[in-house]
């Protein structure tokens, strides 16, 4: 397993909450996989997921289109999230810099501090081995309901996240 | 960057607050008790996603209730672990652990210091499940490599061992299982997170019964099993459970789906689904209620039970005491390094004139209580030969620290000079 790296939750709650439109890279059309899981948590949670994937362009996953590349992708895209090895997440991350994505989002087990470093440079917010539906449930305290830590301390009333 | 800079908090901090924020809806600020056996969905795919795990949620209290869930919230906080999972007792929690981490034909390592109730558990009930137990002296952790076979799935000790007041290097246990590629399992109901903390000495999965110290008050009983996150479930294919396709989920794979959580959700999702010894929720608020003065309890617990100790080891009486907060104990040192804010409030001792010397003791008390439990505010005492220990036979009972003259006390949370008044009063009949 790869080391955790350590992100403030302030960094992480405000890529969340600017977010509006996901491109999800390595999607899945299978119901019993991790990107199938997380794509349709995200989207009950409000955001707008748009999968891409070569194998499966011009099909549908839960209601969208399916896209080969993410300069196909006819919509701005806010956070581009990569369920694809270590290595394939490097020419990813290069189209969702030329895109204008605002962050870049490696999905857990996934870290290329190289590519992480050129978003940066192009002024992207990188994530790197988290899950954006594990930490918009521990942020929301939704994943506490499973018995997982969130590590949310607080006497106020639960937020949104 | 620092870890959560801005959400680092203290143990009693932790120990009051951990998973426990006020209700949305209502602002309740105590946890409330969610005394329902179901929950509503918002439509039919609502229930879908709940049902293959896709998005967080409760269905039935078997599964998930929202007052149980604080509690397996805290109890991961206190411990620094990834989550928890928590069951109807102790036992429960031990069972559940294992239903996950053997198959039928597999074999794990126990210390042979544990509470009786436990190697019972291994050695008959998990036998007929197919899970082989070996038991080993604990006190020398080489021991553990002898044992060590190909199909070994897991190594099993209580760090500070019930009741002989023997502590176990968990450091170096740890190290001959993580060089076997398999998990230190740590049972740590004397300890309490208070006085140790098993992950930070190499744990993988720590066991507690919350009857004991965490609930506190002798009202409920409870049990929870915590997973560190930092063990790979997937490493050498020895846990099928947790790497291979589930049939009940339509081929998902625990491990790949939900990481460094995998073990947590899959004892829950699929061992307490099956197995069924879920928490009751009155039972977690009371627990929750005991955790919240837990760090105060246990200073007095272990200033008491040191000054009990020292009593009894200079009463003329007494023929021996075993208790690693004494400089004479021979776990003295382990002590220390393991236990440095005290070395828990559970002691043997053994009366001049054996057995029947231990039975005047045990009934001639009058403020301890005569009880087969632990961790009570109350001050207990008990002779493990005859009830606790009673199912193992003479040989495994006397390994496991409760030979024939052996009486156990649980030092409670009263005025110590009462406690050592009323012992002293009992040890005056023999």
């Amino acid at each position: 397993m790869l080391e955790k790296i350590d992100y403030p939750d302030d960094l992480i709650r405000k890529i969340l909450r600017e977010t509006r439109t996901i491109a999800m890279v390595g999607s899945s059309a299978n119901w019993n996989r991790p990107s199938y899981f997380a794509m349709k948590y995200l989207q009950r949670k409000g955001y707008r997921v748009i999968p891409v994937n070569p194998k499966e362009a011009g099909g549908e996953i839960l209601g969208e289109t399916v896209y080969a590349a993410l300069k196909d992708i006819p919509e701005q895209i806010d956070m581009v999230d990569i369920f694809r090895n270590s290595e394939a997440a490097g020419a990813v991350t290069d189209e969702a810099i030329e895109i204008g994505a605002k962050a870049v989002w490696m999905q857990l087990e996934v870290r290329n501090d190289e590519a992480a470093a050129r978003a940066e440079a192009a002024g992207l917010t990188v994530i790197m081995n988290r899950c954006p539906k594990i930490e918009f449930g521990r942020l929301s305290g939704e994943i506490g309901w499973m018995g997982i830590d969130t590590g949310v301390i607080s006497s106020k009333r639960k937020q949104r996240i | 960057m620092t870890d959560r800079p801005d959400n680092t908090f203290g143990f009693e901090t932790l120990a009051v607050h951990a998973g426990a924020q006020p209700d949305p809806v209502t602002g309740s600020r105590a946890t409330p008790i969610h005394q329902t056996t179901s929950y509503v969905f918002d439509d039919v795919d609502h229930a879908a996603s709940l049902f293959n795990l896709q998005v967080f949620g409760n269905i039935y209290t078997r599964l998930t209730n929202p007052t149980v869930s604080v509690l397996e919230q805290r109890m991961a906080g206190l411990e620094g672990g990834r989550g928890a999972l928590a069951a109807a007792s102790g036992h429960a929690a031990q069972l559940l652990i294992f239903h996950v981490l053997m198959q039928a034909g597999d074999h794990f390592i126990a210390s042979n210091q544990l509470y009786g109730g436990s190697l019972t558990q291994f050695g008959q009930s998990f036998a007929k499940m197919g899970w082989e137990v070996t038991t080993v002296d604990a006190t020398e952790p080489a021991n553990f490599s002898t044992a060590l076979r190909p199909n070994t799935k897991a190594i099993f000790i209580e760090n500070l061992a019930n009741p002989s007041g023997i502590v176990i290097d968990t450091e170096a246990v740890a190290a001959i299982a993580h060089g076997a590629g398999i998990p230190l399992i740590v049972d740590s109901t004397l300890a309490t997170p208070y006085l140790n903390k098993p992950f930070e000495w190499g744990a993988d999965v720590i066991v507690h019964s919350l009857t004991k110290f965490l609930g506190g008050h002798g009202n409920s009983l409870g049990g929870v099993l915590i997973e560190s996150g930092n063990f790979d479930w997937s490493a050498g294919g020895r846990f099928p459970t947790l790497t291979e396709p589930q049939p009940s989920y339509h081929g998902l794979r625990f491990f790949e789906t939900f990481g460094d959580m995998a073990l947590a959700v899959a004892a829950r999702a699929l061992s307490l689904r099956d197995l069924g010894p879920a928490l009751s929720p009155m039972n977690a608020f009371l627990i929750l209620t005991g955790i919240e003065t837990l760090p105060l309890r246990m200073e007095r617990h272990c200033a008491n039970a040191l000054v009990v100790a020292e009593f009894l080891e200079s009463h003329p009486k007494v023929a021996w005491v075993s208790y690693a907060g004494l400089k004479s104990s021979p776990y003295h040192d382990l002590a220390r390094k393991y236990l440095p804010r005290g070395a828990g409030a559970i002691l043997t001792f053994g009366v001049t004139g054996g057995y029947e010397a231990g039975i005047a003791v045990v009934e001639g008390v009058e403020l301890f209580s005569h009880l087969a439990n632990i961790g009570d505010t109350r001050s207990l005492i008990l002779h493990p030969a005859s009830t606790t220990h009673r199912q193992l036979g003479p040989e495994a009972a006397t390994a496991a620290g409760a030979g024939p003259d052996v009486i156990r006390l649980s030092v409670g949370i009263e005025t110590v000079d009462d406690l050592i008044r009323d012992l002293d009063q009992a040890l005056a009949r023999v």
